[in-house]
């Protein structure tokens, strides 16, 4: 063993299975059966959780009013991932875009396609593009799309 | 010492194999807003926030941000602790320090933990060296057979006695609405017939002798929070303050072949250390009732001996005449303890907790008989690793 330095490689496997709940539960269902996508606005301030939140965060009180949420919105920041990782499961460049649905109190983190990367702009209008088998999580929408000029 | 400090709130959600209905962030949540209703407080009278559980259990490493919808942390200091089982009594230390520092007047303490969303055993395994121990080791339950086995062997204790401290835990755990397992068929029997039900058992299996289902925790969801106040203000927010009167933890090492397995060294040393803080030189006569850390059955022998209730292997003695059960001199875990709910990185929190309600007298139908003005609540984790947490009636001298 002299002179040689001594490891051991692993890996941490361990099963996880995660609840939505009832509120993450009904948004992601209405987004799988429907391609609808529904927020949660905070009676006392207005706000609107897309995702739907169970609890406004400012105001610390349920924020129980479901309200559906335009598909369309405003491309608020982006960048263009060009380096591949094991550990991610897309394949690169991938364009990573905050997303402003009309309504929503703040911008969903997905990914935008079916676009040249080198195109995208800020304060680019785009939609949501369905993905056609959907199983009830974030990327049942495929993407978001630039609206047509 | 720092400044006084006290307890004026508490909150738990009842205790659950699965909580599908809820995220761990929307858990949290329920937690603290029945702290906030118990203190009478909105979250904005909230200064600071700590919050614990094992990471690995979720598998969210990042809980401190994760969770600030629940735990009401947006734009206010929010500090995580992780330190193994102890991590809820951890918590409840580091919140109470936040208060006796000076710093902060009202302080939320927030544990929690979604034992349904992983592989417990999988998750502590992950706690240990990836050299000498990971590839070797099962979880938390080989560990503990070890010390019960070793304490069998030094006094002679049976399973019978094992036994008895379950139907203790069970019997308590029935006057507890928050308590995960609720033994209804026991309501009412006799604590040997129950013992001799639970021994005679073909279905009560040994996990790994000499623990069978029966001598061992649950894996619960829940959550639990706790409101720290200083002096000037607890007495306000509270008509009944629970005041700390000392706290202590002790840690030693990392190995499990580093122990002396005739004793729990860090639990030995912590009650000595508050004991001392808080000038109490006869425990079993001037503590009134304990919430205290037993994850498996056994440990209800061998660790009331090493806090200092009784001489070593005098355990059972004391078990079987019954002095902490409800009625007896020293009241041990009224809520039914970590027996009966274990949702690991709240389990801490629930102890400091009930051990409160007996001193505020919140305790409803599992409120002890008896005046109580101390109060013992005890953490334990990692490689027996040990908190305690000593609360009182009357503010500390
Ligand atoms: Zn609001």
């Amino acid at each position: 063993m002299s002179g040689k330095k001594a490891f051991l490689e692993g890996r941490i496997k361990v099963p996880y299975k995660w609840y939505a709940g009832e509120t993450g539960s009904r948004f992601l269902s209405a987004l799988r059966d429907g391609c609808e996508l529904w927020g949660t606005r905070c009676p006392g301030c207005g706000r609107v959780y897309v995702p739907a939140a169970k609890n406004c965060w400012e105001c610390f009180r349920p924020a129980d009013e479901w309200v559906q949420v335009s598909d369309t919105g405003t491309v608020e920041s982006f960048t263009i991932a060009r380096r591949p990782d094991e550990m991610f499961g897309l394949a690169p460049p991938v364009v990573y875009g905050l997303i402003r649905l009309g309504g929503a109190g703040g911008s969903l983190l997905h990914i935008i396609g079916g676009v040249n990367p080198d195109d995208v702009r800020v304060g680019m209008q785009v939609k949501a593009v369905y993905a056609e088998k959907r199983s009830g999580r974030i990327l049942d929408i495929k993407y978001f799309a630039p609206l047509g000029e | 010492m720092g400044r006084r400090a006290a307890i004026v709130g508490f909150g738990q959600t009842k205790g659950s194999s699965s909580r599908r209905d809820v995220t761990g962030v929307e858990l949290i949540n329920e937690a603290v807003r029945a702290a906030l209703a118990d203190a009478g407080l909105g979250i904005g009278d909230i200064d600071a926030v700590v919050i614990g559980n094992m990471d690995h259990f979720e598998g969210v490493n990042y809980v401190d941000m994760w969770s600030v919808e629940g735990s009401g942390g947006v734009m206010k200091p929010v500090f995580k602790v992780t330190t193994g089982g102890t991590t809820g009594t951890s918590v409840a230390i580091s919140a109470y320090y936040h208060v006796a520092s000076g710093m902060f007047d009202r302080v939320l303490a927030i544990g929690w933990e979604k034992n349904s969303e992983s592989d417990t055993t999988g998750a502590i395994i992950t706690a240990y060296d990836p050299f000498w121990e990971r590839p070797n080791m099962a979880g938390a339950i080989g560990g503990l057979a070890v010390d019960a086995s070793r304490y069998m062997h030094d006094y002679g204790a049976t399973e019978r006695d094992g036994a008895r401290v379950t139907v203790r835990e069970r019997l308590h755990a029935l006057n507890n609405p928050f308590a995960h397992l609720q033994q209804e068929w026991m309501r009412g029997k006799d604590a040997v017939f129950l013992v001799d039900a639970l021994v005679a058992s073909k279905e009560n299996k040994v996990l790994a002798y000499p623990l069978r289902m029966s001598d061992m925790c649950p894996r619960t969801d829940a959550a639990a929070a706790l409101i720290f106040a200083a002096e000037g203000t607890a007495e306000k927010i509270a008509p009944i303050p629970a005041w700390v009167l000392a706290v202590a933890n002790r840690h030693n090492f990392v190995y499990y072949g580093d122990l002396d397995w005739s004793r729990n060294e860090t639990l030995e040393a912590a009650a000595k250390k508050v004991f001392a803080t808080a000038g109490i030189r006869e425990p079993l006569k001037e503590v009134d009732v304990c919430e205290l850390y037993l994850p498996y059955s056994y440990a209800g022998l061998a660790w009331m001996e090493s806090i200092g209730f009784c001489g070593p292997g005098q355990g059972p003695q004391l078990l079987w005449d019954g002095v902490t059960d409800m009625d007896g001199e020293l009241p041990v875990n009224p809520s039914g303890g970590v027996m009966s709910s274990n949702p690991i990185g709240a389990t801490g929190i629930i102890r400091v907790g009930e051990a409160a309600i007996q001193i505020m007298r919140k305790a409803g139908t599992r409120q002890v008989g008896k005046d109580v003005n101390v109060a013992m609540a005890t953490g334990f984790g990692g490689c027996y690793w040990a908190d305690v947490m000593l609360l009182g009636r009357k503010k500390p001298v």
